[in-house]
């Protein structure tokens, strides 16, 4: 048991190596970085993150893609909620077909959705908006939530719906009142994925938004490519980045390996 | 088992509004630009399927599909043997595996193009600490920015380091759903290592690992930003994988035709070799 518990330890310690090295360099001067090489950081220094949370094109960064990430996952669930109940429950005609279609959309490269999507969303005036950027990610976000939420609904037996409906329930309550609650892991889990795919994506970010909703991964490239070598800014603005996952991964730890496996073990 | 119900097409109603806004009218944009040559002015000529046959025919898109291919196999071979065998050496329970758990998982929290500029901070040479490690301590001479075959390495250990965490977490979900009394009727059995993992923990692995092959397959096929921002594609086109060219024909040169008729190509071979995956990985259980 010893001896094989090396390898998660080694796999461990080669992916925390350039998210250390990523944290020590936000806490370094230019001056330092520049220099040579350190392993550790000489002069320690907040500088990178007073510059941050002081201004506003930087901390206005973070706070846009929270927004539309935020509008992403709570439109995602709720359109995703009732149609992964009938895929689930339901034999319709073109089920298997459409559930296809949706999963399709899932392969489809951001690449080439970039330029119609700007056109898409500048002609019903809805360029550089949150709620364009929530909309987009919904492309790819809404089957992966069907897809979780089924599998965990099909986990349920049906006996609980019937049984609610000879209780004399209707339809809404029961699913509000019953079988949320049932599959709140589910739900958990299928938010935590819209968030994080929504969070990670940056090509249609970037391309559909100019100043108002503008990511912070956009303020990051402008930033390093106008402000020249300030790879400390770069750091510390990327070290901000891994803490909202961070945190959204500690609510799902418990479900997360079978949140993984789209509730299908 | 499921009902016949034809009222659940309302139920279904907002997702397949919702998508195929998004999907449908971008898609037909491209179909549209992809037939029709444009001098500006929004004024546009049929081109018929010429646009296909350019972009068929072009050694440049032959190369990035030959270099896209190149990675996507390197990528599957590299991950899938690393993630199952990390996932078959983690705890099945305990303080541990929480903690190892969320620790894997953070790499794929990561925006995408925080994790190119984390990897280029982390390879420059002198400054960062893999490429200062290899320059100066074992004496190898490593230039991303230069060498062909420094970028291609990085590049490929970067979607390691991203990614392998996604079959890690999938196969050890597949792994913990393994009843105890499997492994004891092994142990009475005297089932040496390589069977239990043959005709036990393989075979529960199997929908997870069709999962976790097609979601790898898919995304490495598609990958954009992190290779971008860590090497924009060079040094010279060495690193340029499809997206990568595309978003330059697309956004950079603006030449829409050829765009969305290299756009359609690219989401069929997706498509194509998705459904080849799927149907070869699940032929057994149709039996």
């Amino acid at each position: 048991m010893k001896k094989r518990s090396i390898i998660p330890i080694l796999y461990i310690a080669f992916l925390m190596l350039p998210i250390y090295w990523l944290v020590a360099m936000s806490f370094k001067t230019t001056n330092e970085i520049l220099s040579g090489f350190s392993l550790f950081p000489q002069t320690f220094t907040l500088e990178n993150y007073i510059t941050i949370f002081t201004d506003p094109t930087w901390y206005w960064g973070y706070i846009n893609s929270i927004t539309y990430v935020t509008i992403n996952t709570v439109l995602s669930i709720c359109v995703a909620l009732p149609a992964a109940y009938a895929f689930s429950r339901y034999r319709f005609l073109g089920d298997k077909q459409l559930f296809f279609w949706l999963l399709t959309n899932r392969m489809a490269p951001a690449a080439v959705f970039a330029l119609p999507f700007f056109q898409l969303y500048s002609s019903i005036h809805l360029f550089d908006t949150y709620l364009a950027v929530a909309l987009a990610h919904t492309l790819f976000n809404v089957p992966l939530a069907v897809w979780i939420l089924e599998g965990f609904m099909r986990g349920i037996p049906k006996e609980l719906d019937e049984t609610a409906y000879v209780d004399g329930y209707s339809f809404p309550r029961f699913f509000v009142t019953i079988f949320l609650p049932n599959i709140k892991a589910g739900v958990g889990v299928a938010a935590f994925f819209c968030f994080m795919f929504s969070w990670v994506e940056m090509l249609l970010a970037k391309t559909l938004t100019a100043v108002e909703a503008k990511p912070i991964a956009a303020v990051m490239t402008r930033t390093a490519s106008s402000a020249g070598y300030e790879l400390g800014l770069l750091a510390a603005a990327g070290t901000l980045t891994i803490i909202p996952g961070a945190i959204v991964i500690w609510f799902v730890r418990n479900y997360i390996a079978r949140g993984f496996a789209m509730g299908r073990v | 088992m499921r009902t016949e119900n034809q009222k659940a097409w309302f139920f279904v109603l907002p997702v397949l509004a919702l998508v195929a806004f998004n999907a449908l009218v971008p898609m037909m944009t491209v179909v549209n630009y992809s037939v029709q040559e444009t001098f500006g002015n929004n004024q546009f000529f049929w081109e018929g399927l010429g646009w296909f046959e350019q972009i068929l025919r072009s050694d440049r898109f032959q190369a990035a599909l030959g270099r896209q291919f190149l990675f996507t196999a390197m990528i599957l071979a590299i991950e899938v043997p690393l993630g199952v065998i990390v996932a078959l050496s983690m705890p099945r329970k305990g303080f541990w595996v929480p903690v190892c758990l969320v620790l894997m998982a953070l790499p794929m929290l990561i925006p995408w193009n925080v994790v190119g500029s984390m990897w280029n901070i982390f390879t420059l040479p002198k400054i960062g600490l893999l490429g200062y490690f290899l320059n100066d301590v074992l004496g190898v001479n490593y230039d991303m920015t230069q060498q062909p075959l420094s970028a291609w390495i990085t590049v490929i250990v970067m979607d390691v380091w991203h990614w392998t965490s996604l079959v890690v977490l999938l196969c050890y979900a597949g792994l913990v759903s393994i009843p105890d009394a499997y492994y004891q009727a092994a142990k009475i059995d005297g089932a040496s290592p390589w069977s239990v993992f043959r005709y036990i923990q393989l075979p529960k692995m199997k929908t997870v690992l069709t999962i976790a092959v097609l979601l790898r397959f898919m995304d490495s096929f598609n990958i954009y930003t992190e290779p971008f921002v860590l090497t924009g594609g060079g040094p010279g086109n060495s690193t340029t994988l499809l997206s990568i060219d595309l978003v330059k024909i697309a956004l950079g040169q603006f030449d829409l035709g050829p765009a969305a008729a290299m756009s359609l190509i690219y989401f069929a071979i997706t498509l194509l070799v998705s459904w080849v995956f799927y149907t070869l990985m699940t032929k057994d259980d149709a039996q």
